[in-house]
């Protein structure tokens, strides 16, 4: 358990000292991972904690990123003021969206979300309300400025990027360890358990739905800034796939996991690229062959613990400190 | 005093009357049987306890409050809780967070609380934590704490189910099938383990096929078939009913 920290540990700092002596093509496929990364983060606590399948995880992406771009080009707003306001119209469009079908199971909400993410797709190519510009998306939005530096270059964007997915480790770390996080375990394993132990289980699907949702557009903000330009095509069907994949390949339900995955499928393709055609073939294999020898994914959660003695002298137990 | 009191309670699945018109109560601090054959409606009845299905006629009180149409997990912090016919555990959960889900209702923190480790969520988890080795320890599963439940024996799942149902500190444990699956030997340490509760001042209502565990744990048994109750009284009583032997013995001129 302990060399597990010590891995992480030393992964964390390759990354945190890529930059140095990456170019500015390889920083820019890192800020890439990095964004994936927080939305499969987000995605994990709906698909990988709650069970409930949510294939249309851009179209909260997208809310977040066009209210960014909205209200900064309108208003002028400062970007990473709008990080709230991105969290709450797409905090505020998921319980719209969720309160009717939450409680449906599996491979329904499952095309349902499907469905949600090529109507709000579809919603912005056609211009609605006169403000996501169509088909052309929105220009011009501002770049993210800290006490007065400008973020402009991949190396920048590296730190924010990669500074906002440390805080939502840490965060969703504690979170999966807290009784939140426990309640959406139990409904994800037996829903009518969980309710018959006292659990409020459409009160949690739809707060994990809420939350995740919200996280997904506090990252289109992010998006939005390091972009300066979006449109409909950015949050396709193919990038809620994208989403959904890397936390069932990394192992869902796992922070490591999720982590690992947003590498193997925002960063290998990019390694492949010698490959030219043949990339998405061989990655392609690989998915099958891992979901044939590793269901659980390539690092699945690890049990939580708890301050209590093994039982191995159950007549003394230790009360926990 | 009557801590459960139903009603006239009904219930019907299309043109199948699964619960008919049946009443009883059970009194604060017993222990209650409800037998009959099987299909006859007791798991129903339980349901409708605990509001996984809704009567279409009747009431269910509970400590003088009606509690039908209410969702299960209101009903579970009122303080009924239940097991399953059926062993519903979390699977790939430890045998310690299985009961640390029952917990969950008598807990506040959220998500709040738990991303920023307030002090309160923080003596909040030290609570939950404890009280659930306690029910562990009572049903005598403490050693298996950090076990996967999967890995428990049959008998033992079902004993956890009941600590997880004890962690939500209930006045009225709803046990379907207890002894089910379970050795003479498991038996007679659940008979013991229900008269622990009734110590504790817990009210218990259970269902059950084993007639040895039901005559020595009860006082008093309901007994129902096709929906009916056809018999109601101490263990005694039941065991000389001449309706009761008919439901279970068939009468004589059936007999081959």
């Amino acid at each position: 358990m302990q060399r597990r920290y010590i891995i992480y540990g030393i992964c964390a700092v390759i990354l945190l000292t890529s930059p140095l002596y990456l170019n500015r093509y390889w920083v820019d496929v890192l800020n890439s991972v990095g964004i994936y990364a927080l939305l499969g983060l987000s995605l994990n606590l709906i698909v990988g904690h709650t069970g409930l399948f949510n294939l249309g995880h851009a179209a909260f992406y997208a809310v977040g990123a066009y209210t960014a771009a909205i209200l900064n080009t309108r208003f002028d707003i400062p970007i990473l003021w709008l990080l709230p306001a991105c969290a709450v119209t797409a905090g505020l469009f998921a319980v719209i969206i969720a309160r009717p079908i939450i409680h449906l199971r599996g491979d329904y909400l499952c095309i349902v979300t499907i469905g949600v993410g090529e109507i709000v797709r579809i919603a912005l190519i056609n211009d609605v309300f006169g403000i996501t510009g169509g088909a052309n998306g929105i220009f011009g939005i501002s770049r993210p400025e800290f006490f007065g530096i400008r973020i402009r270059r991949p190396n920048e964007f590296f730190y924010l990027i990669w500074f906002f997915v440390a805080v939502t480790v840490f965060l969703f770390y504690r979170l999966e360890q807290s009784r939140f996080g426990r309640a959406l375990n139990y409904l994800r394993e037996d829903e009518v358990a969980a309710e018959g132990s006292g659990i409020n289980t459409a009160h949690y699907k739809l707060a994990a739905f809420v939350l995740g949702a919200a996280w997904a557009g506090m990252v289109g903000n992010i998006y939005a800034a390091k972009m300066t330009i979006i449109s409909p095509e950015s949050f396709s069907f193919w990038e809620s796939v994208l989403m959904f994949t890397l936390v069932i390949l990394g192992g869902s339900g796992s922070i490591p996991g999720v982590l690992l995955g947003a590498f193997l499928i925002i960063g290998l393709p990019e390694v492949f690229r010698g490959f030219a055609n043949a990339r998405m073939l061989i990655f392609g294999a690989a998915m099958v062959l891992m979901m044939i020898f590793r269901t659980q994914g390539i690092l699945p959660p690890h049990p939580r613990t708890y301050p209590i003695d093994d039982g191995s002298d159950s007549e003394e137990a230790r009360e926990p400190a | 005093m009557s801590l459960l009191e139903l009603d006239d309670l009904t219930k019907r699945f299309g043109g199948l009357t699964a619960v008919d018109h049946v009443s009883f109560t059970v009194e604060t601090g017993s222990v209650v049987g409800l037998i009959g054959p099987n299909g006859a409606g007791k798991t129903t009845v339980f349901n409708l306890i605990t509001g996984n299905y809704q009567p279409n006629e009747g009431t269910v009180t509970f400590d003088g409050r009606q509690i039908g149409g209410l969702r299960t997990h209101k009903i579970v912090s009122m303080g009924i809780a239940r097991t399953f016919q059926t062993i519903r555990l979390f699977q790939n959960l430890s045998v310690l967070e299985n009961v640390l889900a029952g917990c969950h209702c008598r807990m506040h923190s959220g998500v709040f609380g738990g991303m920023f480790r307030t002090p309160g969520q923080k003596r909040e988890e030290q609570e939950a934590l404890s009280r659930a080795l306690a029910e562990l320890e009572f049903v005598g599963l403490r050693k298996y704490a950090s076990y996967l439940s999967t890995n428990l024996s049959y008998g033992n799942q079902r004993l956890l189910e009941i600590a997880r149902a004890l962690a939500t500190q209930p006045r009225l444990l709803i046990l379907d099938e207890p002894a089910g699956g379970m050795n003479e030997q498991e038996t007679d340490l659940l008979i013991q383990l229900i008269r622990k509760m009734k110590g504790r001042g817990l009210t218990v209502l259970l269902i059950e096929h084993d007639m040895g565990l039901v005559m020595q744990a009860c006082e008093k048994i309901v007994v129902i078939e096709y929906g009916r109750k056809i018999a109601e009284g101490g263990p005694e009583e039941i065991k000389n009913d001449p309706r009761v032997i008919e439901a279970y013995l068939g009468t004589e001129e059936e007999e081959v």
